[in-house]
């Protein structure tokens, strides 16, 4: 069975870490970094990326748009 | 295949869902983290892009948190005065008759200073789309008490909460605006979660296309979180909205077109 594979990459520079894209994703795919950018914030990066299933709701609820969500079927 | 190929082989430009649109700029938003602001302009922007009316589109900047506006969104702007923005959308929209004219206001420019003009451009029926972020609060001046501030809710000048023998009831603009004769669409959306965008997209797709038709004022309520001035987290807000604003400020179409109720 072809199974859904998303990726998402994060603008880190325009993050402005507010951790909604981390709650609103259902597989738990976000985290928060530990370190910081250069605005001094913790952004959001892609912690357990083989979760993803590319259902862009992260890219929706971010207020900056920093999220770019790629799909396929492998 | 290792994990790391996998996803590189993902990441192909045949397999994007979501990118940010090309009507945003580059500039860096002004709003805190975790503003509604953020996620309001990315809707508007998505749907100018796909209606394909970039050229055809003039907006009316608030003041507020969104006065920066104009820099954020690659269409054509005009700043307003201080609520004067229903009045300024009036005159552009019966000089050019083509355009699609919008104004994007805040609850303390379009609920207090700027009442008479909201109400009698809504009761002209001008065929503008006016765009209401209500968060209860006025968020670019520090947090004080807006007409939307929810009743015991506290800001910087009702640190008591919101006393309705000393200041009155909150305001519900939509409700007001539903029973002009001259509104054509009214609704209440909100931005916080991913479901909650779809609808509100839906709604800003719809009234676009209402101005088509040339039949009155559509009017859209963004129900909106202020995490700085309501000093919380952007998710405790967003959790506190839920469970106090959308109560009073209950989500949904207010008034929806005469001939789609019947269909």
């Amino acid at each position: 069975m072809a199974k859904i594979r998303g990726s998402i990459v994060v603008d880190v520079e325009r993050c402005k870490g507010c951790e909604v894209c981390m709650v609103t994703c259902p597989t738990g795919t976000i985290a928060m970094a530990k370190e910081v950018n250069h605005k001094g914030y913790f952004y959001a990066f892609p912690a357990n990326p083989d979760l993803c299933i590319g259902c862009a709701n992260c890219a929706m609820v971010c207020p900056d748009g920093v999220i770019t969500v790629y799909k396929t079927k492998i | 295949m290792t994990e790391a190929t996998g996803i590189k082989e993902i990441i192909k430009p045949e397999n994007l869902v979501y990118k940010r649109t090309k009507i945003m700029t580059d500039n860096v938003l002004s709003y805190c983290p975790g503003c509604g602001h953020g996620t309001a302009h990315r809707i508007l922007a998505e749907i100018i892009e796909e209606e394909g009316i970039q050229s055809q589109t003039i907006g009316i900047s608030p003041v507020g948190c969104s006065v920066l506006l104009y820099n954020f969104l690659d269409i054509d702007w005009q700043e307003a005065a201080h609520g004067r923005a229903p009045a300024l959308a009036t005159a552009i929209k019966r000089l050019l008759p083509d355009k699609f004219v919008f104004t994007y206001q805040g609850d303390g420019d379009l609920a207090a200073i700027g009442t008479a003009e909201t109400i009698h451009a809504c009761n002209r029926g001008e065929n503008i789309l006016i765009i209401f972020i209500n968060n209860g609060i006025y968020g670019m001046t520090g947090g004080q008490m807006a007409p939307t501030t929810l009743v015991g809710m506290k800001s910087s000048t009702s640190p008591y909460g919101r006393d309705v023998k000393l200041m009155g009831n909150p305001l519900k603009m939509t409700e007001i605006v539903a029973t002009l004769p001259g509104t054509y669409y009214v609704t209440r959306q909100s931005v916080h979660t991913a479901a909650n965008v779809k609808k509100t997209k839906k709604a800003m797709r719809k009234a676009i296309q209402y101005q088509k038709l040339n039949k009155g004022t559509c009017f859209i309520e963004i129900v909106s979180n202020c995490p700085s001035n309501w000093k919380m987290t952007p998710v405790e807000s967003n959790k506190w909205m839920e469970a106090n604003m959308f109560p009073f400020y209950p989500l949904g179409d207010l008034k929806v077109p005469a001939e789609e109720t019947t269909k």
